[in-house]
Protein backbone atom coordinates (compact mmCIF):
# COMPACT_ATOMS: atom_id res chain seq x y z
CA UNK A 1 0.00 0.00 0.00
CA UNK A 2 1.23 3.21 -0.73
CA UNK A 3 0.51 6.83 0.14
CA UNK A 4 1.97 9.76 -2.21
CA UNK A 5 4.52 11.66 -0.29
CA UNK A 6 3.15 14.83 0.74
CA UNK A 7 4.90 18.42 -0.73
CA UNK A 8 3.64 21.24 2.08
CA UNK A 9 2.05 19.92 4.78
CA UNK A 10 2.31 18.27 8.45
CA UNK A 11 2.84 14.34 8.80
CA UNK A 12 2.09 13.05 12.47
CA UNK A 13 4.23 9.93 13.05
CA UNK A 14 4.82 7.05 15.67
CA UNK A 15 1.19 7.64 17.13
CA UNK A 16 0.29 4.84 18.85
CA UNK A 17 -1.42 1.45 17.00
CA UNK A 18 -5.06 2.21 17.30
CA UNK A 19 -5.40 6.21 18.26
CA UNK A 20 -4.77 7.88 15.08
CA UNK A 21 -8.54 7.76 14.44
CA UNK A 22 -9.34 9.62 17.50
CA UNK A 23 -6.40 11.55 17.00
CA UNK A 24 -7.99 12.55 13.46
CA UNK A 25 -11.42 13.11 14.98
CA UNK A 26 -10.01 15.03 17.95
CA UNK A 27 -7.80 17.38 15.75
CA UNK A 28 -11.18 17.80 13.50
CA UNK A 29 -9.82 16.64 10.66
CA UNK A 30 -12.37 15.20 9.24
CA UNK A 31 -13.86 19.32 8.57
CA UNK A 32 -10.70 19.54 6.78
CA UNK A 33 -11.21 20.15 2.86
CA UNK A 34 -7.67 19.26 1.97
CA UNK A 35 -6.21 15.44 1.67
CA UNK A 36 -5.88 14.14 4.61
CA UNK A 37 -4.70 10.37 5.22
CA UNK A 38 -4.47 7.89 7.94
CA UNK A 39 -2.63 4.79 8.07
CA UNK A 40 -3.28 2.39 10.73
CA UNK A 41 -0.97 -0.60 11.84
CA UNK A 42 2.28 0.81 9.69
CA UNK A 43 4.95 -1.16 10.62
CA UNK A 44 7.40 0.52 13.01
CA UNK A 45 11.47 -0.95 13.93
CA UNK A 46 10.95 1.18 17.36
CA UNK A 47 7.08 0.26 17.94
CA UNK A 48 6.43 -2.97 16.23
CA UNK A 49 3.36 -1.52 15.02
CA UNK A 50 2.09 2.56 14.62
CA UNK A 51 -0.16 5.06 13.14
CA UNK A 52 0.14 8.09 10.94
CA UNK A 53 -1.24 10.76 9.53
CA UNK A 54 -0.69 12.60 6.99
CA UNK A 55 -2.20 15.82 6.21
CA UNK A 56 -1.46 17.49 2.12
CA UNK A 57 -1.54 21.40 3.24
CA UNK A 58 -0.57 23.95 5.82
CA UNK A 59 -3.13 23.81 8.79
CA UNK A 60 -2.81 25.19 12.70
CA UNK A 61 -2.73 21.90 14.63
CA UNK A 62 -3.50 21.70 18.94
CA UNK A 63 -0.42 20.10 19.66
CA UNK A 64 -2.11 19.89 23.36
CA UNK A 65 -4.58 17.73 21.81
CA UNK A 66 -1.57 15.38 20.57
CA UNK A 67 -0.34 15.43 23.91
CA UNK A 68 -2.79 14.09 25.28
CA UNK A 69 -4.19 11.26 22.64
CA UNK A 70 -0.39 10.43 22.74
CA UNK A 71 2.69 11.50 24.40
CA UNK A 72 4.87 9.59 21.51
CA UNK A 73 3.52 10.78 18.72
CA UNK A 74 5.79 12.95 16.67
CA UNK A 75 4.99 15.76 14.66
CA UNK A 76 6.73 16.79 10.75
CA UNK A 77 6.47 19.95 9.37
CA UNK A 78 7.32 19.44 5.31
CA UNK A 79 8.39 22.02 3.00
CA UNK A 80 8.73 21.59 -0.64
CA UNK A 81 8.66 17.72 -0.15
CA UNK A 82 11.33 18.36 2.80
CA UNK A 83 11.32 17.93 6.41
CA UNK A 84 11.86 21.63 7.87
CA UNK A 85 10.63 20.94 11.37
CA UNK A 86 10.37 18.11 13.72
CA UNK A 87 9.25 17.80 16.84
CA UNK A 88 7.74 15.37 19.84
CA UNK A 89 5.04 16.58 22.49
CA UNK A 90 4.27 16.04 25.64
CA UNK A 91 1.30 15.83 28.25
CA UNK A 92 0.10 19.26 28.30
CA UNK A 93 -0.63 20.21 31.86
CA UNK A 94 -4.51 22.03 31.05
CA UNK A 95 -7.03 21.23 28.11
CA UNK A 96 -9.56 23.68 26.99
CA UNK A 97 -12.22 23.01 24.99
CA UNK A 98 -10.87 19.61 24.17
CA UNK A 99 -12.77 16.92 25.92
CA UNK A 100 -15.90 17.58 27.92
CA UNK A 101 -17.12 16.38 31.53
CA UNK A 102 -19.48 13.80 31.35
CA UNK A 103 -20.52 14.29 34.86
CA UNK A 104 -24.24 15.21 34.94
CA UNK A 105 -23.87 17.07 37.96
CA UNK A 106 -20.83 19.24 36.80
CA UNK A 107 -22.30 23.17 36.31
CA UNK A 108 -20.55 22.92 32.54
CA UNK A 109 -23.74 20.44 32.18
CA UNK A 110 -26.20 23.09 32.67
CA UNK A 111 -23.97 26.10 31.52
CA UNK A 112 -23.07 25.38 28.33
CA UNK A 113 -20.95 28.81 27.55
CA UNK A 114 -18.56 27.74 30.54
CA UNK A 115 -14.98 26.61 28.63
CA UNK A 116 -14.48 23.02 29.42
CA UNK A 117 -11.23 22.68 31.24
CA UNK A 118 -9.58 20.00 32.22
CA UNK A 119 -6.08 19.74 34.29
CA UNK A 120 -3.27 17.00 34.32
CA UNK A 121 -3.72 15.52 37.90
CA UNK A 122 -1.85 12.31 37.56
CA UNK A 123 1.06 12.39 34.78
CA UNK A 124 2.52 8.65 34.87
CA UNK A 125 -1.15 7.59 34.76
CA UNK A 126 -2.52 10.61 32.06
CA UNK A 127 -5.26 11.58 34.22
CA UNK A 128 -6.99 14.60 33.33
CA UNK A 129 -9.89 15.86 35.70
CA UNK A 130 -12.36 18.24 35.42
CA UNK A 131 -11.75 21.99 36.68
CA UNK A 132 -14.85 22.44 38.18
CA UNK A 133 -16.16 19.32 39.20
CA UNK A 134 -12.84 17.19 39.37
CA UNK A 135 -14.64 14.14 37.89
CA UNK A 136 -11.97 12.48 35.80
CA UNK A 137 -11.75 12.36 32.17
CA UNK A 138 -12.72 9.75 30.38
CA UNK B 1 -8.65 38.89 46.71
CA UNK B 2 -9.10 35.46 48.08
CA UNK B 3 -12.06 32.91 48.53
CA UNK B 4 -12.38 29.45 49.66
CA UNK B 5 -13.59 26.46 46.99
CA UNK B 6 -12.04 23.61 48.20
CA UNK B 7 -10.29 22.79 51.60
CA UNK B 8 -6.84 22.05 50.34
CA UNK B 9 -6.52 25.36 49.57
CA UNK B 10 -5.58 26.42 52.93
CA UNK B 11 -1.77 25.56 54.10
CA UNK B 12 -1.29 24.25 57.18
CA UNK B 13 -0.33 27.33 58.61
CA UNK B 14 -3.18 29.29 57.45
CA UNK B 15 -5.66 26.21 58.64
CA UNK B 16 -4.05 26.67 62.46
CA UNK B 17 -4.57 30.53 62.38
CA UNK B 18 -8.14 30.37 61.66
CA UNK B 19 -8.18 27.90 64.81
CA UNK B 20 -6.19 30.30 66.72
CA UNK B 21 -8.87 33.18 65.63
CA UNK B 22 -11.65 30.82 66.41
CA UNK B 23 -10.37 30.10 69.95
CA UNK B 24 -10.11 34.00 70.88
CA UNK B 25 -13.23 34.20 69.36
CA UNK B 26 -14.66 31.43 71.82
CA UNK B 27 -13.03 33.37 74.56
CA UNK B 28 -13.31 37.08 73.58
CA UNK B 29 -17.04 37.33 71.98
CA UNK B 30 -16.98 41.20 72.80
CA UNK B 31 -13.64 41.66 70.89
CA UNK B 32 -15.08 40.47 67.78
CA UNK B 33 -19.06 41.94 67.81
CA UNK B 34 -18.08 44.71 65.70
CA UNK B 35 -14.66 43.07 63.42
CA UNK B 36 -17.37 43.58 60.02
CA UNK B 37 -19.33 46.74 60.85
CA UNK B 38 -20.84 48.18 57.69
CA UNK B 39 -20.04 44.41 55.88
CA UNK B 40 -22.33 42.63 54.20
CA UNK B 41 -22.67 38.89 53.47
CA UNK B 42 -24.29 37.42 50.41
CA UNK B 43 -25.89 33.91 50.91
CA UNK B 44 -26.67 32.17 47.72
CA UNK B 45 -28.33 29.34 48.37
CA UNK B 46 -29.56 27.64 45.07
CA UNK B 47 -30.31 24.64 46.82
CA UNK B 48 -32.03 24.66 50.52
CA UNK B 49 -29.92 24.07 53.48
CA UNK B 50 -31.04 25.42 56.79
CA UNK B 51 -27.88 24.64 59.06
CA UNK B 52 -25.49 25.81 56.63
CA UNK B 53 -27.11 29.23 55.84
CA UNK B 54 -28.14 29.94 59.10
CA UNK B 55 -24.54 29.00 60.34
CA UNK B 56 -23.10 32.06 58.04
CA UNK B 57 -25.59 34.19 58.99
CA UNK B 58 -25.46 33.90 62.81
CA UNK B 59 -21.60 34.12 62.13
CA UNK B 60 -21.93 37.67 60.44
CA UNK B 61 -24.25 39.01 62.83
CA UNK B 62 -21.90 37.84 65.33
CA UNK B 63 -19.24 39.95 63.56
CA UNK B 64 -21.11 42.68 63.56
CA UNK B 65 -22.36 42.31 59.84
CA UNK B 66 -25.77 41.91 57.75
CA UNK B 67 -26.48 39.40 55.58
CA UNK B 68 -28.69 39.61 52.47
CA UNK B 69 -29.64 36.90 49.98
CA UNK B 70 -31.76 33.72 48.62
CA UNK B 71 -32.67 30.36 50.36
CA UNK B 72 -33.48 28.67 46.90
CA UNK B 73 -33.25 28.79 43.15
CA UNK B 74 -36.62 29.48 42.96
CA UNK B 75 -36.26 32.98 44.88
CA UNK B 76 -33.23 34.11 42.24
CA UNK B 77 -32.54 34.93 39.06
CA UNK B 78 -30.95 31.63 38.23
CA UNK B 79 -35.03 30.65 37.39
CA UNK B 80 -35.09 33.23 34.83
CA UNK B 81 -31.98 32.01 33.57
CA UNK B 82 -29.39 33.23 34.87
CA UNK B 83 -25.86 32.05 34.82
CA UNK B 84 -23.96 31.73 37.82
CA UNK B 85 -21.23 33.99 36.39
CA UNK B 86 -23.38 37.24 36.25
CA UNK B 87 -24.85 36.00 39.30
CA UNK B 88 -21.65 36.55 41.22
CA UNK B 89 -21.24 39.38 38.98
CA UNK B 90 -24.41 41.19 40.16
CA UNK B 91 -24.11 40.23 43.94
CA UNK B 92 -20.23 41.09 43.67
CA UNK B 93 -21.87 45.14 43.29
CA UNK B 94 -24.13 44.25 47.12
CA UNK B 95 -22.04 42.75 49.47
CA UNK B 96 -18.24 42.08 50.34
CA UNK B 97 -18.43 38.35 50.56
CA UNK B 98 -20.52 35.45 48.88
CA UNK B 99 -21.47 32.25 50.64
CA UNK B 100 -22.62 29.86 48.04
CA UNK B 101 -24.42 26.54 47.75
CA UNK B 102 -25.25 25.16 44.59
CA UNK B 103 -26.64 21.78 43.13
CA UNK B 104 -24.57 21.82 40.55
CA UNK B 105 -20.48 20.61 41.55
CA UNK B 106 -17.99 23.57 40.98
CA UNK B 107 -20.24 26.03 40.69
CA UNK B 108 -18.66 28.21 43.66
CA UNK B 109 -15.61 27.98 41.30
CA UNK B 110 -17.60 29.36 38.23
CA UNK B 111 -18.60 32.42 40.93
CA UNK B 112 -15.51 32.62 42.20
CA UNK B 113 -13.72 32.97 38.68
CA UNK B 114 -16.31 36.37 38.42
CA UNK B 115 -16.83 38.05 41.43
CA UNK B 116 -14.66 40.82 42.82
CA UNK B 117 -15.24 39.69 45.81
CA UNK B 118 -14.31 36.30 47.95
CA UNK B 119 -16.43 33.28 47.29
CA UNK B 120 -16.93 30.61 50.15
CA UNK B 121 -18.14 27.43 48.78
CA UNK B 122 -20.75 26.36 51.52
CA UNK B 123 -21.41 22.95 49.43
CA UNK B 124 -22.07 22.30 45.74
CA UNK B 125 -23.63 19.25 45.12
CA UNK B 126 -21.51 15.76 46.60
CA UNK B 127 -18.03 17.42 45.43
CA UNK B 128 -16.93 20.19 48.11
CA UNK B 129 -18.00 21.25 51.72
CA UNK B 130 -15.13 23.32 53.12
CA UNK B 131 -16.69 25.16 55.99
CA UNK B 132 -17.89 21.74 57.49
CA UNK B 133 -14.14 20.57 57.42
CA UNK B 134 -13.33 23.62 59.33
CA UNK B 135 -15.98 22.93 61.93
CA UNK B 136 -14.15 19.35 62.11
CA UNK B 137 -11.15 20.77 62.56
CA UNK B 138 -11.94 22.94 65.23
CA UNK B 139 -13.98 20.18 66.97
CA UNK B 140 -10.94 17.80 66.66
CA UNK B 141 -8.55 20.52 67.84
CA UNK B 142 -10.80 21.48 70.96
CA UNK B 143 -11.88 17.68 72.25
CA UNK B 144 -8.12 16.43 71.38
CA UNK B 145 -6.11 19.12 71.49
CA UNK B 146 -4.00 18.26 68.49
CA UNK B 147 -4.42 16.56 64.87
CA UNK B 148 -1.06 14.63 65.00
CA UNK B 149 -1.16 10.82 66.03
CA UNK B 150 -4.72 9.94 65.74
CA UNK B 151 -6.66 6.92 64.87
CA UNK B 152 -9.52 8.28 62.95
CA UNK B 153 -12.46 5.93 62.21
CA UNK B 154 -15.13 6.82 59.61
CA UNK B 155 -18.30 5.31 59.52
CA UNK B 156 -21.30 4.93 57.03
CA UNK B 157 -21.22 5.91 53.51
CA UNK B 158 -17.52 6.53 52.65
CA UNK B 159 -18.25 6.41 48.75
CA UNK B 160 -20.50 9.45 48.13
CA UNK B 161 -20.00 11.15 51.53
CA UNK B 162 -18.02 14.42 50.24
CA UNK B 163 -17.51 15.55 54.18
CA UNK B 164 -15.43 12.41 54.79
CA UNK B 165 -13.48 13.00 51.40
CA UNK B 166 -12.43 16.07 52.46
CA UNK B 167 -11.62 15.40 55.92
CA UNK B 168 -9.24 12.67 55.01
CA UNK B 169 -8.01 15.84 52.46
CA UNK B 170 -7.05 17.69 55.34
CA UNK B 171 -5.75 14.97 57.70
CA UNK B 172 -3.46 13.94 55.29
CA UNK B 173 -0.94 16.59 56.02
CA UNK B 174 -0.63 15.57 59.69
CA UNK B 175 1.85 13.40 61.05
CA UNK B 176 0.67 9.83 62.63
CA UNK B 177 -2.83 9.93 61.21
CA UNK B 178 -4.54 6.29 60.77
CA UNK B 179 -7.73 5.67 58.96
CA UNK B 180 -9.82 2.92 59.93
CA UNK B 181 -12.21 3.26 57.26
CA UNK B 182 -15.63 1.54 58.54
CA UNK B 183 -18.31 1.01 55.58
CA UNK B 184 -20.45 -2.17 53.59
CA UNK B 185 -18.49 -3.36 50.45
CA UNK B 186 -20.95 -1.03 48.29
CA UNK B 187 -20.19 2.34 50.12
CA UNK B 188 -16.15 2.02 49.97
CA UNK B 189 -13.51 5.14 50.23
CA UNK B 190 -13.23 5.86 46.57
CA UNK B 191 -9.83 4.74 44.94
CA UNK B 192 -9.07 8.27 44.48
CA UNK B 193 -9.31 9.08 47.61
CA UNK B 194 -7.21 6.31 49.30
CA UNK B 195 -4.51 7.00 46.48
CA UNK B 196 -4.12 10.25 48.44
CA UNK B 197 -3.75 8.74 51.87
CA UNK B 198 -0.96 6.75 50.01
CA UNK B 199 0.47 9.62 48.54
CA UNK B 200 0.76 11.15 51.64
CA UNK B 201 2.48 8.13 53.27
CA UNK B 202 -0.27 7.69 55.48
CA UNK B 203 -2.12 4.19 57.16
CA UNK B 204 -5.75 3.11 56.27
CA UNK B 205 -7.12 0.08 57.30
CA UNK B 206 -10.29 -0.95 55.60
CA UNK B 207 -12.89 -3.20 57.51
CA UNK B 208 -17.11 -3.75 57.08
CA UNK B 209 -17.09 -4.52 61.20
CA UNK B 210 -17.51 -1.25 63.35
CA UNK B 211 -17.56 -2.82 66.72
CA UNK B 212 -14.04 -4.75 66.53
CA UNK B 213 -12.59 -1.59 65.19
CA UNK B 214 -13.61 0.53 67.84
CA UNK B 215 -11.14 -0.22 70.53
CA UNK B 216 -8.38 1.23 68.87
CA UNK B 217 -10.24 4.80 67.84
CA UNK B 218 -9.46 8.29 68.60
CA UNK B 219 -12.27 9.35 66.81
CA UNK B 220 -15.64 8.35 65.49
CA UNK B 221 -16.80 10.50 62.22
CA UNK B 222 -20.35 8.87 61.52
CA UNK B 223 -22.57 9.26 58.25
CA UNK B 224 -25.53 8.32 57.31
CA UNK B 225 -26.02 5.21 55.31
CA UNK B 226 -28.96 5.94 52.65
CA UNK B 227 -31.23 3.49 51.74
CA UNK B 228 -30.82 5.18 47.83
CA UNK B 229 -27.22 4.51 47.57
CA UNK B 230 -27.98 0.73 47.73
CA UNK B 231 -29.02 -1.27 44.42
CA UNK B 232 -31.77 -3.21 46.40
CA UNK B 233 -33.61 -3.22 49.21
CA UNK B 234 -32.66 -6.30 50.44
CA UNK B 235 -28.92 -5.45 51.01
CA UNK B 236 -29.73 -1.83 52.86
CA UNK B 237 -31.84 -4.04 55.56
CA UNK B 238 -29.01 -6.34 56.06
CA UNK B 239 -26.71 -3.80 56.41
CA UNK B 240 -28.72 -0.87 57.98
CA UNK B 241 -28.44 -1.88 61.47
CA UNK B 242 -24.10 -2.99 61.57
CA UNK B 243 -23.88 1.17 61.11
CA UNK B 244 -26.38 2.49 63.15
CA UNK B 245 -24.19 4.05 66.54
CA UNK B 246 -26.15 2.98 70.14
CA UNK B 247 -24.55 2.59 73.44
CA UNK B 248 -23.85 -1.12 73.21
CA UNK B 249 -21.78 -0.35 70.36
CA UNK B 250 -19.36 1.70 72.25
CA UNK B 251 -18.93 -0.97 75.08
CA UNK B 252 -15.09 -1.35 74.18
CA UNK B 253 -14.94 2.37 73.16
CA UNK B 254 -11.85 4.47 74.44
CA UNK B 255 -12.57 6.96 77.21
CA UNK B 256 -11.83 9.68 75.63
CA UNK B 257 -13.21 8.71 72.45
CA UNK B 258 -14.74 11.58 70.53
CA UNK B 259 -17.86 10.50 68.47
CA UNK B 260 -18.46 13.17 65.34
CA UNK B 261 -21.30 13.59 62.86
CA UNK B 262 -21.46 16.66 60.03
CA UNK B 263 -25.68 16.21 60.48
CA UNK B 264 -28.41 16.32 59.72
CA UNK B 265 -28.59 12.75 62.24
CA UNK B 266 -31.66 10.42 61.36
CA UNK B 267 -31.35 6.97 62.87
CA UNK B 268 -27.66 6.70 62.16
CA UNK B 269 -26.31 7.48 65.92
CA UNK B 270 -29.49 6.27 68.66
CA UNK B 271 -30.53 9.43 71.07
CA UNK B 272 -29.50 7.46 73.95
CA UNK B 273 -25.56 8.38 72.58
CA UNK B 274 -26.54 11.84 72.19
CA UNK B 275 -25.69 11.66 76.46
CA UNK B 276 -22.70 10.15 76.54
CA UNK B 277 -19.82 12.88 77.08
CA UNK B 278 -18.29 11.77 74.30
CA UNK B 279 -21.18 12.73 71.70
CA UNK B 280 -19.74 15.99 70.42
CA UNK B 281 -21.86 16.55 67.28
CA UNK B 282 -24.12 19.31 68.89
CA UNK B 283 -21.02 20.78 69.67
CA UNK B 284 -19.21 20.33 66.28
CA UNK B 285 -22.09 22.58 64.77
CA UNK B 286 -21.62 25.53 66.95
CA UNK B 287 -17.32 24.74 66.10
CA UNK B 288 -18.85 25.39 62.34
CA UNK B 289 -19.84 28.90 63.67
CA UNK B 290 -16.97 29.84 64.59
CA UNK B 291 -15.01 28.78 62.03
CA UNK B 292 -16.79 30.25 59.25
CA UNK B 293 -16.50 33.82 61.83
CA UNK B 294 -12.63 33.29 61.54
CA UNK B 295 -12.85 32.44 58.24
CA UNK B 296 -14.83 36.08 57.34
CA UNK B 297 -12.41 37.51 58.79
CA UNK B 298 -9.75 36.38 57.13
CA UNK B 299 -10.67 36.70 53.50
CA UNK B 300 -12.28 40.06 53.91
CA UNK B 301 -8.29 40.89 55.64
CA UNK B 302 -9.82 41.99 59.01
CA UNK B 303 -7.42 41.52 61.72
Amino acid sequence: MKIEEIKNGIVIDHITAGKGEELYKLLGLDKLEIPVAIMKNMNSAKMGKKDIIKIDGAVELNTDIIGYIDPCATVNIIKDGKTVNKYGVSLPRELKNVISCKNPRCITSCEQELDQIFKLTDEEAHEYRCLYCETKAK
Amino acid sequence: MRSLIDIKELSVKEIDSLIETALDIIDNPQKYSEKCKGKKLATLFFEPSTRTRLSFEAAMYELGGNVLGFSEAQSSSSAKGESVADTARMISCYADIIAMRHPKEGAPLVASMNASIPVVNAGDGGHNHPTQTLADLLTIKRKKGRFNNLTVGLCGDLKFGRTVHSLINALNRYEGIKFVLISPEELRVPSYVKNEITKAGKEYIETKDLVSAMPELDILYMTRVQKERFFNEEDYLRLKDSYILDPAKLTNAKADLSIMHPLPRVNEISVKVDTDPRAHYFEQALNGKYMRMALILMLLGIK
